[in-house]
């Protein structure tokens, strides 16, 4: 079976979805309980797609190789989690949605449920798409529906701020890509990348209209996934978003924007690449900007949200790094790879941290750091399962964030580039104080109201399950490992 | 299974029990007395274990690309290490009266994580085991230590051990880098080479020593590293104090035994490694005695005390012989065992009179005769009396130290080791002004104390006989020790 099959399957069930909330009056958590379990079929039917399995007629333009299927299984997870951050959140968004909250209950859920399904085939075209075109489709399908979700919550201001600051800049970035991609395809008449890796492996001339090129491409990327200077966008918008839009915006447009970087560098960086040492130089620079600004910056937050805004920048960061870092053979893993592989530890420890939010926002806790202060008081497991994201965020060993910061150490430490890894290691630092900040406020003396947070039966699984993701992949990387390279 | 494992787990494990529900008490300390047990037993076994090496091994491999296992092994070394954790962590236990749950999981998982750097022989697994005990003494610091700025303490601890692991990290790496066989890069102690002296790296290895003596120094309270230290030992909870200074502080100084010293062999000779290292000491024995001969409070002056005792280990390892080392690891045992047990009793002074200040003490004596002369005995040991087992450590440094003499004329270790002596001199001034202050003298008025209850001797008596039998008899442990580290 393709892998594309299951894209249309989901494609055409978000449309489903969406004349079903327009013409029928099904109670909406239907809706979002009929997206989870179409979700989930295609994770499972995931497992049954064989790699390089491709129609004839897309060979050129899209690729199933393992690192393809790895992502699209990431797409799948955090669509899931994000419909169950969904559920736990509907409140809030009924809140700010309907011009009467009381009397129409479940006014405009029906869209909120079913948008995620597009942005997940959106991602999932986007990590098999091997062509500019196919990128830019799949790159805007994912950022289109972002627009609407970011400003969903049209009674709120703050959520239509979030909205404009996120539709202006992104239109403008995509302006960017889209430049870029012109002349690129303008330079070497090529839309594919593996065409066009040709043709910058066996460069005549000048390179100044390459690079130009290349940079406005990764500014457009640089937008995307949240990298210095273009990051200016994250903290409001991570705030003013409704929370399962941002965990989405964290974990799914992240991956996004890094699997289409990775084809993207490992194109640029091809043996004998004309702009090679160009383009270390500027993801090097880029990646430890990025890196010191996100850990920086988030010392001094005291809202929950916006600190793992400018976490997510953080991270952003040493995932830059790994790209910069060709010298990987001796690990195993090539930087792509590697990228993957810190991705999927990032998806459980942000994700436990936004349902938390989300859940806790329903039922009245506000997103102050402050407002959790206890939580491990009054519940220990909620207490003990946060700690554990939060150190795992912060890098701690024996839970997944640590392995993901080990592979990009040891590569920095591999290509011999003691710079990037002293700013590596002042970022984590930073992080250790940040992170272990609300760990301290959850575990202190409940002052007068003590936070208290009831989860669906959903929810605890879906949190149970990553808890023990943290733990398992913490000492005993393999698992993941053994999927992604295949 | 391994027997190492079921130590390891067994404070984790209750750990969790505890967390759970289980009668805290009870659960922690039938899991740390058989933990002490199990590895008495196997300390006695192992010393009929023919030719050294490491024993009762296991290994499972977590990551294929670089060699990650996670395997126990103990030799001479891990064991006496192991023999500290475990008895310090069953005192350590006993003396929680009437307190949250938190104390008995915190102790656990500080006693497991210490457990687990040193029974395991493969390095990410040394390094990570080491973190456990992170966030447990962030918290207990900061929500249930003493003092005021109980707060800004636990941030200086945490973020001074934070940075000094990362740089650490960096420093393992290269070590993983340099000392990988030719098959690819292994973390697994027993699989890696001491680095080629004519190989590609061995201009870099200075420098890498050196990251790694900063990273484990800073762990161990190393001058100028060392500003954490006091303070936190300072406000910590007693069982928190007991196991930080006692055990988890000396993780530190196995790691540079276990890992720098042996796969980067004679580099810390190089002259100026040898030279920083001699300074940095001399800071610690000299400027920090210096402080605590200052202090006007008895936890202050117990935390910068154990701050300045770093500086004879060091001197052991800085020495670069085998007599040095050994001496350097009987006297990490020594100082562990007399450190905790002087916290312990501080503990019961602050718990009953509600201030430690000198000023405010004095004449204990006439109403508590046991805690007078225990405490007396913990003084001793410190200070390094004969017969006692600080003695046959820091004797053993400072011949070590002083060994190469003949050959290489008068050096500058042996000026180090020279200024070293007066060290012990400063630990008699303060240690035996604070005895007198505390316990004799004129009583002062309101501060009453009673002799501890039969129950809470016990872990005194247990700290203090280990003591005397390691000081009467060396033999005990330096069998063990030099059977890893080797004999001349």
């Amino acid at each position: 079976m393709s892998t594309i099959s299951l894209e249309v399957f989901l494609g055409a069930l978000a449309l489903v979805l969406l004349l079903v909330e327009t013409f029928a009056t099904v109670p909406r958590k239907l809706i979002a309980y009929a997206a989870i379990g179409g979700l989930l079929a295609a994770l499972v039917a995931l497992f049954f797609c064989a790699k390089g399995a491709v129609p004839p007629t897309l060979v050129e333009f899209y690729k199933v190789d393992s690192l393809a299927l790895f992502y699209k299984g990431l797409a799948l997870i955090s669509t899931i989690a994000v419909l169950v951050i969904a559920l736990e959140y509907t409140p809030v968004i009924n809140q700010f949605v309907s011009a009467e909250p009381e009397k129409t209950k479940e006014a405009g859920l029906g869209e909120f449920y079913a948008l995620p399904l597009i942005v997940c085939v959106g991602l999932m075209v986007m990590a098999s798409a091997v062509d500019l075109i196919t990128i830019f489709v799949s790159l805007e399908l994912t950022t289109v529906s972002f627009y609407v979700l970011v400003a969903y919550m049209r009674r709120s201001a703050s959520s239509l701020e979030a909205g404009v600051k996120y539709l202006i800049l992104g239109a403008l970035s995509t302006g960017l890509l889209v430049y870029g991609m012109a002349w690129l395809y303008g330079l070497t008449g090529q839309m594919t990348l593996a065409g066009i890796t040709d043709k910058i492996t066996h460069w005549q001339g000048s390179t100044a209209p390459l690079l130009f090129a290349v940079a406005l491409i990764l500014a457009g990327l640089g937008f995307k996934v949240a990298a210095v200077p273009f990051q200016i966008w994250v903290p409001d918008v991570y705030q003013g978003a409704p929370t399962p839009v941002t965990a989405f915006l964290s974990v799914g447009s992240k991956a996004a924007g890094f699997i289409v970087l990775s084809r993207v560098v490992e194109m640029l960086l091809a043996k004998d690449s004309a702009v090679a040492p160009q383009v270390v130089q500027v993801l090097l620079i880029i990646a430890g900007a990025t890196i010191l600004f996100g850990n920086l910056a988030a010392i001094a937050q005291t809202n929950f949200k916006r600190l793992l805004g400018y976490s997510s920048i953080s991270h952003a960061g040493y995932l830059l790094l790994a790209l910069a870092c060709t010298q990987t053979g001796a690990l195993g893993f090539t930087p792509s790879e590697i990228v993957a592989f810190y991705l999927a530890t990032y998806l459980p420890m942000t994700l436990i941290c936004f349902l938390l939010l989300a859940a806790g926002r329903a039922q009245g806790i506000s997103e102050d750091v402050a407002s959790f202060r206890g939580l491990a008081r009054t519940s220990p497991v909620l207490g003990f399962t946060l700690t554990l994201a939060l150190a795992s965020l912060a890098g701690l060993p024996l839970t997944a964030g640590f392995f993901g910061k080990f592979f990009v150490f040891f590569s920095a430490t591999l290509e011999g580039n003691y710079a990037s890894l002293l700013i590596a290691i002042i970022g984590a630092a930073a992080g250790f104080y940040y992170y272990f900040k609300i760990i301290l406020v959850i575990h202190s003396l409940p002052e007068d109201q003590p936070p208290v947070i009831q989860l669906s039966v959903l929810s605890k699984c879906l949190l149970g399950l990553f808890a023990a993701a943290i733990i398992v992949i913490g000492v005993y990387p393999d698992a993941v490992r053994n999927m992604l390279v295949k | 299974m391994s027997p190492l494992e079921i130590i390891i787990l067994l404070p984790i494990l209750a750990a969790l029990a505890v967390w759970l529900g289980a009668p805290a008490r009870l659960t922690s300390l039938t899991a740390s007395l058989a933990g002490l047990v199990l590895t008495l037993v196997l300390a006695v076994q192992y010393q009929s274990h023919p030719g050294g090496g490491m024993a009762f091994t296991s290994a499972h491999t977590v990551l294929a690309h670089p060699h990650i296992q996670f395997a126990v092994g103990a030799d001479g070394l891990s064991l006496t290490m192991a023999l500290l954790t475990t008895l310090i962590t069953s005192a350590a236990l006993w003396s929680i009266v009437d307190k949250e749950r938190i104390y008995y999981i915190a102790s656990l998982l500080i006693s497991a994580g210490a457990l687990g750097a040193f029974l395991t022989t493969d390095i990410f697994f040394i390094y990570s085991f080491h973190e456990l005990a992170l966030i447990p003494t962030l918290l207990m610091i900061a929500l249930h230590g003493h003092g005021e700025d109980r707060r800004a303490v636990a941030w200086k601890i945490t973020i001074y051990l934070g940075v000094g692991s990362l740089v650490l990290l960096a420093g393992l790496l290269g070590v993983i880098w340099y000392c990988s066989p030719a098959s690819g890069l292994t973390f697994d102690l027993l699989a890696l080479k001491p680095f080629d002296p004519q190989g590609k790296f061995a201009a870099y290895v200075p420098a890498n020593f050196f990251i790694l003596l900063i990273g484990f120094g800073t762990l161990v309270s190393l001058f100028p590293f060392h500003a954490w230290a006091a303070p936190a030992y300072a406000s910590a909870p007693t069982p928190v104090a007991m196991l930080h200074a006692g055990v988890l502080k000396k993780f530190g100084l196995y790691g540079l035994i276990r890992i720098a010293l042996p796969l980067f062999p004679d580099v810390i000779l190089t002259p100026w490694i040898q030279q920083a290292l001699l300074l940095m000491l001399l800071g610690n024995i000299l400027v920090v005695g210096f402080i605590t001969i200052h202090q006007r409070r008895l936890d202050e002056m117990l935390a910068n005390s154990s701050v300045m005792h770093m500086g004879y280990i060091f001197l052991g390892l800085a020495a670069g012989n085998a007599l040095g080392q050994n001496g350097a690891v009987l006297l990490m045992f020594a100082h562990g065992i007399s450190i905790a047990l002087l916290f312990l009793l501080c503990g019961k002074l602050r718990s009953n009179l509600g201030t430690l200040e000198f000023s405010k003490l004095g004449g204990l004596a006439t109403n508590a005769p046991f805690l007078s002369l225990i405490f007396g005995f913990a003084t001793f040991a410190s200070i390094g009396l004969p017969g006692l087992a600080n003695f046959a450590g820091e004797i053993l440094v400072f011949l070590g130290a002083f060994q190469s003499f003949g050959e290489q004329g008068f050096g500058m270790i042996h000026v180090a080791t020279i200024l070293s002596l007066w060290g012990v001199v400063m630990s008699a001034v303060y240690m035996l002004r604070a005895y007198r202050k505390i316990f004799f003298g004129e009583a002062t008025t309101g501060r009453f104390i009673t002799d501890p209850t039969t129950a809470q001797r016990i872990p005194m008596f247990l700290l203090a006989a280990v003591l005397l039998a390691v000081g009467c008899q060396p033999s005990l442990l330096l069998n063990l020790i030099q059977s890893a580290i080797g004999a001349k």
